[in-house]
């Protein structure tokens, strides 16, 4: 019992036993990062059912800016909108890659440091403490200078420019930060397919039925005879 | 043949092999449209590769961006249009 109140405050310990519990974590992270990659292939972005899938959710959650509307909202309309795309984006991906989940809990971090009015050094405490490698920021950039591979400067600088770009890759080594490249830019694309796809619906469908009342509707309403409208008449 | 990917990681050596970093960088070089389309599927430079993906990120986030003004727009006009959409998503 007393372990499991110990273990969410890594930065309370002692800390040699801290150091020690972050190598084991990182080894069954490791371990675990394998058995997941071997058991859940990665997401296909470019099928259909993803798009389709991402834009049933993207449609329920603009529907809920919309409705939850214009509250004592700082940002204007279009952040909104593109917030809530990108943590639908990180909802569709399921958690599996490493900048959906930062997406997420970003917001999250976002939103409660912001009610409870935390000062910039509880801020840091507790991105370090989420991330749980407090002491190790300083020792990963040493260790990417002592690299062999890393150490052409262009390289290493545009990884560096690269890791600040794909959300929650800030300190991870280069082949994650491509692993994650590669799926985030995968992701990208479908979001924009998806809301391209969207905006020409609504830009359609918004003219059309200005000129015909539900003339926006085709042909293949009346095969559905099952529809969402029960019968009137 | 020892593998490099040994997890004692005391002297800073990689852990993960070249090779498999030279593997992510060509998956990644595939994916980027402007050097898949103009340039040999061989020898290009790392670097050129990461500043490329960073370039198409960067485009990538900026039509996200036009777009969620775009929907913005949209959104804000007639709730008819809103009725449209999922009936024709439904069906």
């Amino acid at each position: 019992m007393s372990s499991s109140l110990l273990s969410p405050n890594p930065a309370v310990n002692p800390d040699r036993s801290a150091t020690r519990r972050r190598k084991n974590k990182i080894q069954r992270e490791e371990s675990l990062g394998n058995i997941s990659q071997q058991q859940n292939p990665p997401i296909q972005w470019k099928s259909d059912a993803q798009q389709q899938i991402y834009s049933s959710k993207l449609l329920q959650a603009l529907r809920q800016v919309r409705e939850g509307n214009f509250s004592p909202a700082q940002k204007s309309a279009p952040r909104r909108v593109r917030e809530a795309a990108d943590k639908v984006l990180a909802a569709t991906a399921k958690g599996r890659s490493r900048w959906s989940r930062a997406m997420l809990t970003n917001r999250l971090k976002i939103k409660f440091m912001k009610k409870h009015n935390i000062t910039k050094r509880q801020q840091s405490v507790i991105t370090a403490v989420t991330r749980g490698n407090s002491r190790s920021t300083k020792k990963s950039k040493v260790r990417i200078f002592r690299l062999k591979t890393k150490s052409l400067p262009a390289v290493q600088r545009k990884t560096r420019v690269l890791s600040r770009l794909v959300p929650g890759c800030r300190q991870q080594p280069l082949p994650v930060v491509l692993e994650e490249a590669t799926d985030y830019i995968a992701a990208l694309e479908m979001q924009v397919r998806a809301m391209t796809a969207l905006a020409e619906l609504l830009s359609v469908s918004g003219t059309s039925s200005g000129f015909g009342s539900g003339s926006s509707s085709s042909g293949d309403g009346h095969s559905h005879p099952s529809s969402s409208h029960p019968p009137t008449s | 043949m020892s593998s490099r990917r040994s997890r004692s990681n005391q002297s800073g050596v990689s852990r993960i092999s070249e090779d498999q970093i030279a593997d992510l960088v060509s998956k990644l070089q595939q994916l980027i449209p402007e050097i898949r389309n103009s340039r040999p599927s061989d020898k290009v430079p790392a670097s050129k590769v990461l500043q490329e993906t960073c370039n198409y990120i960067r485009n990538l986030h900026r039509e996200i961006d036009d777009l969620s003004d775009r929907l913005s727009e949209l959104l804000e006009s007639s709730d008819s249009a809103q009725a449209a959409i999922i009936r024709t998503l439904l069906m």
